[in-house]
């Protein structure tokens, strides 16, 4: 492991120039459990490396000084991995628990299948954002792509800007809280009523991830629940 | 998957050192594509009444002097060939089409990869990096370049295989996806007069730029009948001889990035290729929109 500087016991430099993204991986899984260790990592030169900061469970702090590959922060467990650059496929795939932070674009199926935590965007997030997301809850600055939130069950999705086609086609019970414009619905997904309780679920997580927004420009859509429950007229199209 | 990527110059510094910049993009899309490597590259135009053509020979030990002295025996001046591994490049003094025409004729062994003023394609089976130093891709300087790291899905993995495909003059198409009508499309083409070489999707696709083009549409026209006529996933990098476009089905599966600073516009498949070159930490970068088409072109002196 060739740690560059650390500027305080608690932290720890890794440059990926020098190490490998397994050894990088390895060192963070070991502190699994409260294993003792340095609680905040710092990573340099990450240069589009995939899978960086995969499969953490402990309480740590990563910071990521560049633009990541595929899956960065996959199947995270209470920790908080900060990326300061944009983020390729999958960031923060199957999320836990613990908080993604993005702070430049993302690529497609952001948060994808994530059952908990939070997954903050700063800027877009492209196609199929939070698609079967399954209790995650995703911030985005910006926009979302197409197919956003396909199959969603639990958990909300807020977006400050636009979101394009096909929105939350297919969707089951996950909220989606869009500001801007929405290029199209997809399957079974209709706008809702935005009362009190959404404006303050809103303002909660916009709260929670720094996003300075009012939480009562932003419109609500669901599920109509037409599509996934078996419905005897339907027959002949099964 | 596959792995793409372009490289577009805007600076003198950028165009001297275009091989070995592009060379450093393929092997970090290896991964994506250990089965095959190919660039086009297009530098040294050929002079006025000339053009050029890239040769590959199955043959490890071709003698390139006989096809250079056919050719002199047919139009009067052919230069020295340049070897690089099974390709060579010839510069011949007769249009394009008729040198292309020669070779096909008389020298049915050889394989034209490209005709044309300024491109030149290379392409063999086998990891990139092997490629790029056995095609030397550190010595080549030029405008603008294109390059592709095959994962074969449906068809064989063979040096015609390989992309970049070009099927017509200075033009190529390299391709990350598949294409589903790409056999019904072919016999369609072909009707048109369009010729192919190989059972392979993408060169259909190259075909029906080809076509479209020759048919008087523009470059972005061409690209954009794409999306209505073939049926697939796909990310499209095309070279002409003044530039570059990129192209992404309107699903868009597969992935790409484009990244732009003062001294030069890159694309890939992936970052990884892009952070390899000069001032990437701080180019502009984003990822093209799905159904829509990029180009960038160079004023001709």
């Amino acid at each position: 492991m060739a740690v560059v500087a650390s500027e305080t016991a608690e932290l720890e430099v890794v440059d990926l120039s020098t190490t490998s993204v397994r050894e990088l991986n390895q060192r963070l899984h070991h502190l699994a459990g409260g294993a003792p260790g340095p609680r905040g990592f710092r990573i340099l030169n990450p240069s589009g490396a995939h899978a960086l900061a995969c499969g953490l469970d402990a309480e740590i702090d990563v910071e990521i000084e560049g633009h990541v590959g595929y899956y960065c922060a996959g199947m995270n467990k209470l920790a908080t991995v900060r990326v300061h650059g944009n983020a390729s496929t999958g960031i923060a795939e199957n999320l836990m628990s613990g908080r993604v932070v993005v702070e430049g674009n993302v690529s497609q199926s952001a948060g994808a299948t994530g059952r908990g935590g939070l997954l903050v965007v700063r800027g877009d997030a492209s196609s199929r954002c939070g698609i079967s997301m399954k209790g995650i809850d995703i911030v985005v600055g910006g926009s979302v792509g197409h197919m956003s939130a396909f199959m969603a069950q639990t958990g909300c999705l807020v977006v400050c800007g636009d979101a394009g086609d096909a929105l939350g086609d297919s969707i089951y019970e996950a909220r989606l809280y869009i500001r801007g414009s929405v290029a199209g619905l997809g399957a079974d997904c209709i706008e809702k009523e935005m009362r009190e309780e959404h404006v303050t679920q809103v303002a909660g997580l916009l709260e929670a991830s720094g996003i300075d927004a009012d939480a009562s420009d932003f419109r609500r859509y669901g599920s109509a629940r037409q599509l996934y429950n078996f419905k005897i007229d339907n027959a002949g199209a099964y | 998957m596959c792995g793409i990527v372009g490289l577009f110059a805007k600076s003198p510094e950028v165009e001297e050192h275009l091989g070995a910049h592009l060379g450093a993009m393929l092997v970090q899309m290896s991964s994506r594509g250990p089965d095959s490597a190919g660039v086009a590259v297009y530098r040294d135009a050929a002079p006025s009444g000339w053009s050029k053509l890239t040769l590959y020979s199955p043959n490890p030990h071709e003698h390139w002097g006989a096809v250079m002295d056919g050719l002199r025996d047919a139009f009067g001046g052919c230069d020295e060939p340049s070897i690089r591994a099974s390709h060579a490049v010839l510069v011949v003094e007769a249009d394009a089409a008729g040198a292309e025409g020669w070779v096909r004729s008389n020298r049915p062994d050889l394989r034209v990869m490209s005709a044309g003023e300024v491109i030149e394609i290379y392409k063999e089976t086998g990891l990139p990096e092997e490629f790029a130093a056995a095609f030397q891709l550190e010595d080549f300087k030029g405008t603008h370049a294109l390059g592709h790291t095959r994962m074969a899905t449906e068809s064989r993995v063979t040096t015609e295989g390989s992309h970049p495909f070009s099927t017509g003059l200075d033009l190529c198409l390299v391709h990350n996806g598949s294409l589903s009508n790409h056999n019904r499309l072919r016999e369609n083409l072909r009707r048109e007069g369009i010729e192919f070489q190989t059972e392979n999707d993408t060169e259909v696709a190259a075909g029906y730029l080809a076509w479209r083009l020759r048919e008087g549409a523009t470059l972005q026209q061409a690209l954009e009948g794409c999306l209505t006529d073939l049926d697939g996933f796909y990310t499209f990098a095309v070279g002409t001889a003044d530039g570059f476009a990129v192209l992404r089905d309107p699903i868009a599966c597969k992935p790409a990035v484009l990244a732009e600073t003062g001294d030069w516009v890159a694309m890939s498949s992936e970052w990884r290729s892009i952070a390899v070159l000069p001032g990437a930490a701080s180019a502009r970068a984003w990822e093209p929109e799905p159904g829509v088409v990029y180009a960038w072109e160079k004023s001709r002196v």
